[in-house]
């Protein structure tokens, strides 16, 4: 299977294998292809003979930090007489990224299954699906496929008989790109005003409502349910390059390319490959750029992209991040300059106002952005946006002021002439109607 | 916090702090004032300012000072060029959009931004763009907004929310359009909420009653204790040409940490009246005609000396514990009823702080003249007035029943406001106010707390205490009255054994508890 497209050979296809199949949808169907196994099995197991097995995995996280998922759980301390929480961070926001809607579009249960070993592993009764307030669908299926569990016996007072307990809440964002920090997040659960906390505490020491807390991508709570059936070993297994990334990940790509849309590869693929021959450059056209983790990390250079391997370690080496490997590749007909200001401005309108660094760096940034692409910029702008850029890095409370600066400070170094040519006087028709 | 000890060095000294002292506590031992805005040590730190940010070595970036603790053998720079850099940063950011209307800002002297800005902001600025622009709101009773100057370090915010515990006021709206909002229909008329007027850093929050009415670098600031009530908050009185103009909280971590209530706040408008009694009045003739002091005291020794009966003092709420006390040792010998007028109200705690209200007491030494041998049955002792040898009127406010009730008795005023409906007093001494004197009062806790003279006497008026004992020294032979505020207070041992070997100077400007503390109750 495959949406919206087959997949490709050169995919391995293990999260995605009931994309565009409707009938993984419900419970029934799930347990046909084979669901809920691994939650039996898990269940069966001590919870922390489950946070070993995804330890052994290599498994990390798949939202963009890529913080090792096992060894993240195994913070949660034992027996600390308090109710543990796992919030599972649907906030799918940054631009660029599509994988985790379409995890829980298709098969909503591989989601629910993954939380519900997390919980058991975690020792938590009670978890919190926080879905992006934008994602009406997904969050109808997830529901409906919430309440199909329950009346199954999958989640509840005693799940599958065993004697655990593990509930599961949706919980929906109201717009807010920062609600996907998980400290906003779980502010946001709250009912707080979606600030990110100031760190540490940690969540795993307190967290949601004050207590231990574990929070997870989509993604690597559907990889999970992979672990768990077929082994640590096998996970490890898929890997071409680094063995410190592990396993396979959804790759949304979109921008200038000929077939936009998530791909699943073995950690280490050639970016070159992925660019090429998967998702195709458009006829006719050159690779100019490509930003590969979600809007918030340095842009690629063609020359960075084809020698980069798409995993953890290969990107970081070329100079940028996997982040949540979401790609946003653009052609020769990109004006480079208005897609920075368009991700700047996005920045700033989303940024939650609390640190300073952020808060005036973020719309200062756009202002002179604007301005050059009107054909108004001075020659000390470029220089005043890296000065910027380096007061927003390092300086706030989370990387959304980072995530600004990034595309810009790495636009100037590698895409100089770009600004040059705003510089001599040229105007973008965007701006200048 | 435990008391175990923790050496670091910041800026090449090296102190010991006790375990989990933030950086920005423990630079305070080492005489560095770390720049902050959204830290206030009575509050949570949000490390949101950012302006605290230090080197510390070994540390992959800068570090938040507010909410960094302190480690064994940690070694921070506050003048590196990083820590210089970041800072220099911040400043940028904050002055981008502040309308630097330092000129017609009742900030301007205590603010924190224009003192950070002028120690080690830039001279220029590389931002030619519109400033942003909200109007002004109006926020409350006392308190307006002026959303331009805002730099959003949500003191404001946690103080309603964590300290008064009624969140009415929240961040609004996102990015760099954030401003301070207030919930709809709701004002930031909580007892205690003029005290957001002081945490903000800047003038965004100002007071409406203080509004214009002078420049900080003209105010005199004076130590003093809020007569408000018998929680005795440490104050500071602000006075521009000797007059009051503004109290404002002054820290006692014991006692009101960083806070005053509103009521306290607006207490001072008596403290510039001008109906004084500015001359001593003594009756001659029948009427009362101004003399001078050495008469006035012969004339006081005199009604004293020659009372019959029982003398009933009546003393006021608000006068020190060295008048209450020499008025006593004046009267000493003489069958005395003593008691003090202490007018009640609700009281209004301030939840986010133990033991911090205005109290149902309304006056600031009930408990000094506890202390001192006054009862609080005043009803009794104005029955008693009546039939009195000799009624001393110590600057008590009388309704008009009190005043039928101490009619027809021989009179002794000592008295601050002039009032014809006690024409008939024999004598009439011109007295000091709390602001005009020096003095102390007792708390609810049996706390002892200094205050100060702030403005000058009106006219002749002196102490309480220096007309009490000047009357009191001219029945002694050899036996010299105190001639200053502090050596009346520790001459009141003598006659108050709690008070014994008590001194001004060891009261210092927070006080001091008494070991029996309560007893007087």
């Amino acid at each position: 299977m495959g949406y919206p497209h087959p997949s490709h050979p050169k995919e391995t296809v293990v999260l995605s294998q009931y994309f565009g199949d409707a009938g993984a949808r419900s419970f029934d169907g799930w347990v046909q292809r084979g669901g809920y196994q691994a939650l039996k099995k898990a269940l069966a197991m001590t919870p922390d003979q489950v946070t070993e097995e995804v330890k052994a995995s290599g498994l990390r996280g798949r939202g963009g930090a890529g913080f090792p998922t096992g060894l993240k759980w195994s913070f949660m301390p034992k027996h600390s007489g308090k109710p543990h929480y796992l919030c599972c961070n649907a906030d799918e926001s940054e631009p660029g990224t599509f994988k985790d809607r379409e995890i829980m579009r298709w098969t909503p249960h591989q989601l629910i299954e993954g939380c519900a070993i997390a919980a058991y592993a975690i020792g938590a009764e009670r978890c919190y699906i926080y879905i992006r307030g934008e994602f009406t669908e997904a969050t109808r299926i997830m529901q409906a496929a919430l309440d199909e569990a329950y009346a199954k016996g999958a989640l509840g007072d005693n799940v599958f008989g065993s004697g655990t307990r593990i509930e599961m809440v949706i919980h929906r964002g109201a717009g807010a790109y920062i609600c996907g920090e998980e400290t906003a997040l779980m502010n946001s659960i709250e009912g707080k005003r979606g600030n990110p906390r100031i760190k540490p505490p940690f969540p795993a020491a307190a967290g949601l409502f004050g207590m231990p807390t574990t929070i997870n991508n989509v993604e690597t709570l559907a990889s999970v349910v992979h672990i768990l059936n077929r082994g640590a070993a096998w996970y490890k297994g898929l890997c071409l390059s680094n063995p410190k990334s592990t396993g396979t990940k959804l790759f949304s790509v979109c921008g200038q390319v000929a077939r936009p849309g998530n791909y699943e590869l073995t950690m280490g693929f050639p970016m070159k490959d992925l660019i090429y021959e998967l998702a195709g450059l458009r006829p006719g056209r050159k690779l100019k750029a490509v930003i590969p983790g979600g809007s918030s990390v340095p842009i690629m250079t063609p020359e960075e992209a084809e020698s980069a391997l798409c995993d953890y370690e290969g990107i970081q080496e070329k100079g940028s991040m996997l982040g949540s490997a979401g790609f946003i590749v653009l052609d020769d007909s990109a004006d480079l300059v208005y897609e920075i200001y368009r991700l700047a401005r996005f920045y700033a309108h989303e940024s939650c106002a609390q640190c300073t660094n952020c808060r005036e760096g973020t719309a200062w940034t756009v202002k002179i952005l604007e301005r050059l692409l009107k054909g108004e910029g001075k020659p000390a702008d470029l220089d005043l946006l890296m000065d910027l850029g380096e007061n927003m890095t390092g300086k706030t409370i989370c990387v959304l002021s980072d995530s600004c600066a990034a595309p810009v400070m790495s636009g100037i170094r590698k895409f100089r002439a770009d600004f040059e040519h705003y510089l001599a006087g040229a105007k973008s028709p965007a701006l200048v109607a | 916090m435990s008391q175990e000890l923790v050496s670091l060095t910041i800026d090449g000294v090296a102190v010991s702090v006790p375990k989990g002292t933030p950086i920005i506590e423990a630079a305070k031992q080492a005489g560095v004032l770390i720049p902050h805005y959204c830290y206030h040590p009575s509050l949570s730190a949000p490390a949101v300012c950012r302006m605290c940010l230090v080197d510390v070595e070994k540390a992959p970036k800068v570090m938040p000072s507010c909410v960094t603790t302190v480690t064994e053998g940690m070694v921070v720079h506050t003048q590196s060029e990083k820590a210089k850099d970041a800072r220099e940063g911040v400043l940028e950011f904050l002055l981008i959009n502040h309308p630097l209307d330092c000129p017609i800002c009742d900030q301007a002297g205590e603010c924190e931004l224009q003192d950070f800005v002028f120690q080690e902001g830039q001279a220029g600025t590389r931002y030619d763009y519109p400033k942003r622009f909200n109007p002004v709101e109006d926020f409350g009773p006392d308190i307006l907004y002026v959303a331009n100057r805002c730099i959003l370090c949500t003191r404001c915010v946690r103080f309603m929310e964590e300290v008064a515990r009624e969140p009415v006021i929240e961040c609004m709206e996102r990015g760099d359009r954030a401003y301070i909002g207030i919930t709809e229909n709701a004002a930031l008329d909580h007892p205690w909420a003029g005290n957001v007027v002081d945490l903000c850093p800047v003038g965004s929050l100002i007071s409406k009653d203080f509004l214009h009415k002078a420049r900080a670098w003209d105010l005199d600031k004076t130590a003093s204790v809020c007569t408000g009530c018998s929680q005795g908050c440490n104050v500071m009185v602000d006075t521009r040409d000797d007059v009051v103009v503004r109290i404002r909280p002054r820290a006692n971590l014991e006692v009101n940490r960083h806070f005053i209530c509103d009521t306290g706040r607006r207490h001072y408008r008596w403290m510039n009246r001008g109906d004084r009694v500015e001359a001593p009045l003594v009756r001659l003739d029948g009427k009362l005609r101004a003399t001078d002091w050495d008469a006035a005291l012969e004339r006081l020794a005199a009604l004293v000396g020659e009372a019959t009966g029982p003398v009933v003092v009546l003393a006021s709420g608000r006068a020190s514990t060295e008048a209450l006390g020499w008025t006593l040792r004046l009267l000493d010998g003489k069958p005395v009823m003593a008691a003090v007028k202490v007018p009640l109200g609700d009281e209004a705690p301030l939840p986010g702080v133990p033991n911090l209200a205005l109290r149902k007491e309304r006056a600031p030494n009930g408990d000094g003249a506890r202390l001192a041998g006054y009862t609080a049955d005043w009803a009794k002792a104005i029955g008693a007035a009546g039939s009195a040898g000799l009624v001393i009127l110590l600057d008590a406010e009388l309704d008009d029943a009190e005043v039928a009730a101490v009619a027809g008795a021989r009179l002794v005023r000592f008295a601050t406001i002039e009032d014809d409906r006690l024409a008939g007093a024999e004598l009439v001494l011109p007295v000091t106010t709390v602001v005009e004197e020096n003095g102390t009062f007792v708390n609810r806790d049996g706390r002892v707390q200094r205050y100060m003279q702030a403005r000058s006497a009106p006219g002749m008026a002196q102490p309480a205490w220096w007309v009490a004992a000047g009357a009191w020294e001219l029945g002694q032979s050899g036996r010299a009255a105190p001639g200053t505020g502090s050596e009346a207070f520790a001459a009141l041992g003598a006659s108050i054994p709690a008070l014994a070997g008590l001194t001004h100077g060891e009261l210092g400007l927070t006080g001091r508890t008494l070991e029996t503390a309560g007893a007087a109750r």
